[in-house]
């Protein structure tokens, strides 16, 4: 089965207008919620710099940063683990689950679950996952994947939540009251809570410094997960790293209010070691992440700390949904991140932009994206995963450009064309002309008019 | 002060009344300026497609057509902004880069090199300013909403320097049209519906024309106006400054 690119899925996506402008106004309410929490911080673009820094010095020592904190972590009672790929990740966590006979886990946000395929995996060896972030649990139930990184089902209307609930929690038919289908996940939840005997969380930073992490939710749910369960296990990606706790006193200003607009999120929780008698164990992931590190011109993307804002402010995320993206993590920072994992199957994300550049001003960490997305498009091209089509096109391109004599003589048969055979550009294989008219064609080109009226300045 | 007249090819094709703006305005400002004639393209189509392996025909015939004088100006933000972060040529790599760095955007030449604080020219319309993102954000010709920085705006300026003209503040001060190049049909329906919101954002603040510094976000919008058969016009920067019998 072919898989559908971001074009296609973009073009199905707008077959409903008003759709489109809902979603696009949400999400851009969210972008206005941000400016107005980063406005108010007169520091604001030091904070940048200082976070972006503070990722460039912990990449650039990664690996003593990594032993330093397993090496503390240790001595906290943790056990750490390490998995090279996303299979490994997976087999950690089953074998973790068997070991202990559990076969049911709770498990609140995490994006690196979502990249492994962590809850299909399980699944398939029959342990049941129950996701606790509320989002999280609305895709679940309706069977989808995150649109967003943040906001996992921005993409759904509150109606359409009302009768997921009503399908899988026996809430009221054709009832849509936000009260009321979070209190009825929360009783349904508060059981799983109450039950479960594992739990699962992401980490939003590690640090070095005190082997400790620290997990950041408005809704508490991985706190009560951890807190019930009698073994925890914390997964991240090995670039969440942060060298001293007192780094996330930059950290955690940046984030909420870039992600949401909010000055802190509810819960910013620390997680040092083991409550008596219960495991804590930590799965430090890889997953292309050294191999990311390895390309220079791509590893700042590997400072992104999950906040979302590119998706939020992104014309084209906002106009196609996170699921054009078809990875696990879409919109801008998306799209240079999954060419890492596989360039084939994510060759069409990198041009899945206008390179219009507000996403690398919105993020905390300073990431080039837009820059990025244009180094992207290079590799792409050399390593040869683009049509035949567009290689031939832009090779007559360069050809033609690369000539004065050639490129005026298309310019000519261009306008004539246009003028006297205009069927010849105005049908349904001009995708320009599909929404939109063609320029109207004048009387000569600007070089032409220049040759007759400005003689004496001829070089 | 010898100046260069450097035209996106498919301004020279579709909208010469845009180069000639551009050529009287500096002519009438005092400028010794003329136009290489062999001039092509900046070589952006290839290198934002992801073949700017292919640019390097276009990147010495540039080098060649634009040596030798004082600045190089042209009316568009997005080109300079390529030749500014790409121009390169392996034969002539010191000139290629004084090249780069003398390559103005006509905006900024105005404010930032000849400090102008008058013209001539009255515009008696209301008026709405797309801001292009590769001048906005590429070259900083505008502040940019996210950042938290004083506002300024360079063809803003200059606006305003024209008499009786009637600058609308819009709802989204500064997102992207929608253009983006070979976006605007390898991912049609997207870059059409981009189009159509920015349009309507000017629409519904009643203005007469649209304006701004780049001629292919303008084109595209223009595109979506006419088939929607608006009466809103799209107009260059450089056609306002340097007035137009409108």
């Amino acid at each position: 089965m072919k898989i559908l690119d971001h074009a296609e899925r973009a073009d199905i996506f707008n077959e409903d207008e008003k759709r489109v402008d809902w979603h696009d106004e949400t999400l851009w309410w969210i972008r206005q919620k941000r400016d107005k929490s980063a406005h108010q911080i007169p520091e604001w673009e030091n904070l940048r710099n200082a976070a972006s820094a503070i990722k460039s010095n912990t990449l650039s020592n990664l690996h003593d940063y990594l032993l330093e904190f397993e090496k503390n972590a240790l001595q906290n009672g943790v056990i750490i683990h390490w998995a090279a790929d996303a299979k490994e990740h997976n087999e950690i966590v089953y074998r973790l689950l068997k070991e202990k006979g559990i076969n049911k886990m709770v498990k609140s946000k995490s994006m690196l679950t979502e990249e492994c395929h962590l809850n299909e995996y399980l699944e398939h060896n029959g342990i049941e996952v129950i996701d606790s972030d509320l989002g999280e649990r609305i895709v679940q139930l309706a069977k989808e994947p995150p649109s967003h990184i943040v906001l996992p089902c921005i993409h759904k209307k509150k109606e359409e939540i009302g009768e997921l609930f009503h399908e899988h929690l026996g809430t009221p038919k054709g009832n849509a009251d936000p009260q009321l289908l979070t209190e009825a996940a929360r009783v349904h939840l508060r059981d799983t809570f109450l039950t479960r005997k594992a739990a699962l969380t992401g980490v939003n930073f590690a640090v070095a410094e005190t082997g400790e992490i620290v997990i950041c939710t408005n809704e508490g749910n991985a706190d009560m997960g951890a807190h019930l369960a009698d073994i925890h296990i914390a997964c991240m990606g090995i670039e969440k790293i942060i060298p001293k706790r007192e780094h996330l006193s930059i950290f955690l200003r940046l984030l909420a209010r870039s992600a949401t607009g909010q000055p802190i999120t509810t819960y910013s929780s620390h997680f040092a070691k083991p409550r008596d008698g219960k495991e804590l164990h930590i799965i430090l992931v890889d997953n292309g992440r050294t191999r990311q590190l390895g390309r220079e011109e791509f590893r700042n993307s590997l400072k992104c700390i999950r906040c979302g804002a590119c998706m939020n402010t992104c014309p084209v995320y906002r106009r196609s949904g996170g699921h054009s993206y078809h990875n696990a993590i879409a919109g801008p920072i998306g799209a240079i991140l999954a060419p890492n994992l596989d360039m084939k199957q994510y060759a069409d994300l990198p041009f899945a932009s206008t390179l219009c550049g507000s996403c690398s001003n919105v993020c905390p960490v300073k990431i080039d994206i837009h820059d990025q997305l244009y180094k992207w498009r290079q590799v792409l091209v050399k390593e040869g995963y683009t049509s035949t089509a567009k290689q031939v096109a832009m090779k007559t391109m360069a050809t033609t450009l690369s000539s004065p004599s050639l490129y005026k003589l298309a310019g000519k048969a261009a306008r004539t064309t246009l003028k006297y055979a205009p069927f010849m550009v105005n049908n349904k294989f001009n995708a320009w002309y599909l929404q939109r008219d063609m320029p109207k064609v004048p009387q000569s080109s600007f070089g032409e008019w220049y040759k007759i009226n400005r003689k004496n300045n001829e070089q | 002060m010898k100046v260069a007249l450097f035209i996106p090819c498919y301004v020279d094709q579709f909208y010469p009344q845009v180069a000639i703006a551009t050529l009287e305005l500096l002519e009438n400002l005092g400028i010794d300026v003329s136009y290489p004639t062999s001039q092509t393209c900046c070589g952006q189509p290839m290198a934002n497609s992801g073949f700017e392996h292919l640019a390097g025909g276009c990147n010495s015939l540039f080098v060649k057509n634009f040596s030798g004088f004082d600045y190089i100006v042209a009316p568009s933000g997005s080109c300079v902004l390529h030749i500014r972060e790409h121009l390169h040529d392996d034969d002539e790599p010191e000139l290629a880069k004084q090249i780069a760095e003398r390559t103005y955007e006509l905006t900024s030449f105005l404010t930032d090199v000849l400090k102008l604080d008058t013209l001539k020219s009255r515009f008696p319309h209301k008026v709405g300013m797309h801001q292009s993102c590769h001048g906005q954000r590429g070259l900083k010709l505008s502040q940019m909403t996210e950042l938290n920085a004083p506002d300024f705006s360079k063809p803003g300026q200059l606006l305003n320097l024209v008499k009786d003209i009637e600058l609308v503040e819009l709802d989204r001060k500064d997102e992207c049209c929608g253009f983006g190049g070979t976006f605007c049909v390898a991912e049609e329906a997207v870059s059409v519906k981009m189009g159509k919101d920015r349009v309507n954002d000017h629409a519904k603040h009643n203005v007469e024309y649209i304006t701004g510094v780049d001629m292919s976000c303008l084109m595209h919008m223009e595109g979506i106006l006419n088939r929607q058969q608006s009466p809103i016009k799209i107009i260059h920067i450089a056609e306002i400054l340097n007035g137009v019998k409108a």
